[in-house]
């Protein structure tokens, strides 16, 4: 804790970005990174879909703050790829199924976004889309999540997870797979199905897509819970490396600087993240995630249903900067 | 710097000469032509010193001196937003467009400007910030454009962007002044314009423009133009760098 002590003392020091061209207090921002590594070790999700906002409402430019996320997002999942390796926790196949889906579904996702950049509203798309995605994965997780603890209390058995020989129709689809990891006998094209479209989602709303990879594998796949971390936070490495190199070159957004700050709070909220992921019982896990995604759902509900007490806003046409 | 106040003073003396039967002439100088952003850059200061020269063989005035100091920061577009209600939610429908608005705009005055000039005075000669904003040439006749302009200064205001001083400038003797211009670290960089007015009983007397720019230095500067004239190599830089830093956590880490 004398870590802490230490970093008070830094509370009133700003560093300039020189991307985002404005000065930012460090403490803050090693916070708030160091608060969304911590969830992003835990959940398995690359935390993108929290901390982009939050730097949004820092006053950071979008752009910035979407592109400089994707390096943070690496960053810290890169760590977390490491030790759920070490902990043999990561299905190394699955994940290159996962990715290859992936690049498929992020090119989709791209050309669907300039498009609609084209038509307008764009703004108004993605907050919508926010809105009834993380309302709805959101919401069902903790329906589900509430289920199981009632009848854990209850005393009855928990349901089966699987049986040998009993899997869900989309799993016996031909080209079948076997991932020994996952303990999975499923068929490929489900699971590259899925991919594209989480893919085409983190494109669109640009985020790592984990929070839909992490419940998508649970619940369709029934892979256990320690892999699906690991293997979602591979197939959010390799995407999220991409995607910064790709911010880079077509629009000079990533604040390396301000990448810098992200990544030393995140990758270490990351570790302690991953720690108490292990002392963590399946029940609980769930529950939380659950209301971790509900809640930013419903933070973009309030923007879309309340009344602003700002109706008008300003903005400069990117093109200008 | 001699050179410049010279030329300054040429250009002052010119526009004097312009003014006829004014016998007044404004001469300035800035305690800064450069404000330089470094790592812990957080804004800035710097100050505009003004002197009213008077010829020899004029009266004094029954009125006083009034100065009015208009800073005007890069011109860029702005679009302004309207969230409106459809159906239950609220949705950005109308939009206008303000073409070269400047980002930063501060009016500083040695008293509040409606007691300095009337209301058409001041529009005609863009004085305060809804006038000091427009652009020179254009009056804005597009209709409902009204509620969308007073929203780009309160919005403007709020962000520290645009400021009012009403009492900004002090004069330190009955013709020499100074006006602190406060330039704030989200200000963007590229060059600003100073305009610097002498009014006497709501007349402009004598006006002088003089600039200052903001730019990045150092680090920032070599930051900024590698991301902009090398984007794959600092993109990859900042991949490896993101990569290295995940990898150094785990190994500092590693209890097991």
């Amino acid at each position: 804790m004398g870590s802490v002590a230490r970093l008070t003392g830094f509370s009133r020091v700003q560093i300039y970005l020189p991307i985002a061209e404005l000065p930012i207090s460090i403490l803050l921002v090693l916070g708030l990174s160091g608060a969304v590594g911590f969830i992003s070790g835990l959940f398995g999700v690359g935390g993108g879909f929290l901390l982009t906002p939050l730097l949004i409402f820092l006053d950071i430019p979008p752009a910035v703050a979407v592109a400089t996320v994707a390096a943070q997002v690496a960053g810290s999942s890169m760590t977390g790829v490491l030790t759920y390796w070490r902990r043999n926790a990561l299905d190394l196949k699955l994940g290159s199924v996962l990715v290859g889906g992936g690049i498929l579904g992020t090119i989709l996702g791209v050309l669907f976004f300039n498009s609609m950049r084209r038509l307008g509203q764009l703004d108004l798309v993605i907050t919508i889309a926010y809105v009834t995605l993380f309302t709805c994965i959101g919401g069902l997780m903790l329906f589900d999540a509430i289920r199981a603890a009632l009848r854990d209390r209850q005393g009855k058995p928990p349901r089966l997870r699987r049986r040998a020989g009993m899997h869900p129709a989309w799993m016996g689809l031909p080209w079948r797979m076997r991932f020994y990891r996952s303990q999975l006998y499923a068929s490929v094209l489900p699971i590259a199905a899925l991919a594209i479209v989480i893919g085409f989602i983190g494109a669109v709303l640009g985020v790592g897509g984990g929070f839909i990879l992490v419940p998508a594998l649970l619940y369709f796949f029934r892979v256990p819970p320690a892999v699906v971390v690991g293997t979602s936070l591979f197939q959010i490495l390799v995407t999220m490396t991409g995607a910064t190199v790709l911010h880079a070159v077509t629009n000079q957004s990533v604040d390396i600087v301000l990448a810098i700050l992200l990544l030393v709070g995140g990758v270490v909220g990351a570790q302690f993240g991953g720690r108490a992921a292990r002392n963590l019982n399946v029940g609980s896990f769930r529950l939380l995630l659950a209301l971790l995604i509900l809640s930013v759902g419903l933070r973009f509900a309030i923007e879309l249903f309340l009344p602003p007490a700002e109706p008008f806003s300003v903005v400069m046409p990117e093109s200008a900067r | 710097m001699s050179r410049l106040s010279k030329t300054l003073l040429a250009a002052a003396l010119g526009l004097a000469a312009c003014l006829p039967a004014k016998a007044e002439t404004l001469i300035a100088a800035l305690s800064t032509h450069r404000i330089a952003i470094t790592s812990n850059y957080t804004g800035d200061q710097l100050t505009v010193f003004g002197l009213v020269e008077r010829e020899g063989r004029t009266a004094a005035r029954a009125d006083p001196y009034d100065i009015v100091v208009t800073v005007r920061g890069p011109p860029r577009m702005l679009i302004v937003r309207e969230k409106e209600r459809v159906g239950p939610l609220w949705v950005n429908r109308q939009q206008r467009r303000f073409p070269e608005r400047p980002i930063f705009l501060s009016v500083s005055s040695n008293r509040p400007i409606e007691e300095i000039l009337t209301e058409d005075a001041a529009r005609r000669e863009r004085i305060g910030l809804a006038n000091a904003q427009r652009i020179q040439s254009t009056r804005e006749f597009e209709f409902g454009i009204g509620p969308y302009r007073d929203a780009l200064i309160r919005i403007m205001e709020a962000k520290g962007l645009y400021a009012e001083h009403e009492r900004g400038v002090t004069f330190l003797s009955p013709t020499l002044f100074s006006a602190p211009i406060r330039v704030p670290a989200t200000a963007p960089t590229g060059s600003y314009e100073i305009e610097i007015v002498l009014y006497a009983g709501g007349a402009a007397l004598a006006r002088q423009t003089t600039n200052f720019e903001v730019i990045k230095t150092g680090m920032e500067q070599s930051l900024a133009s590698a991301a902009h004239d090398r984007p794959l190599l600092y993109g990859l830089a900042t991949a490896a760098l993101a990569l290295f830093f995940g990898w150094l956590a785990t190994t500092i880490f590693r209890r097991d």
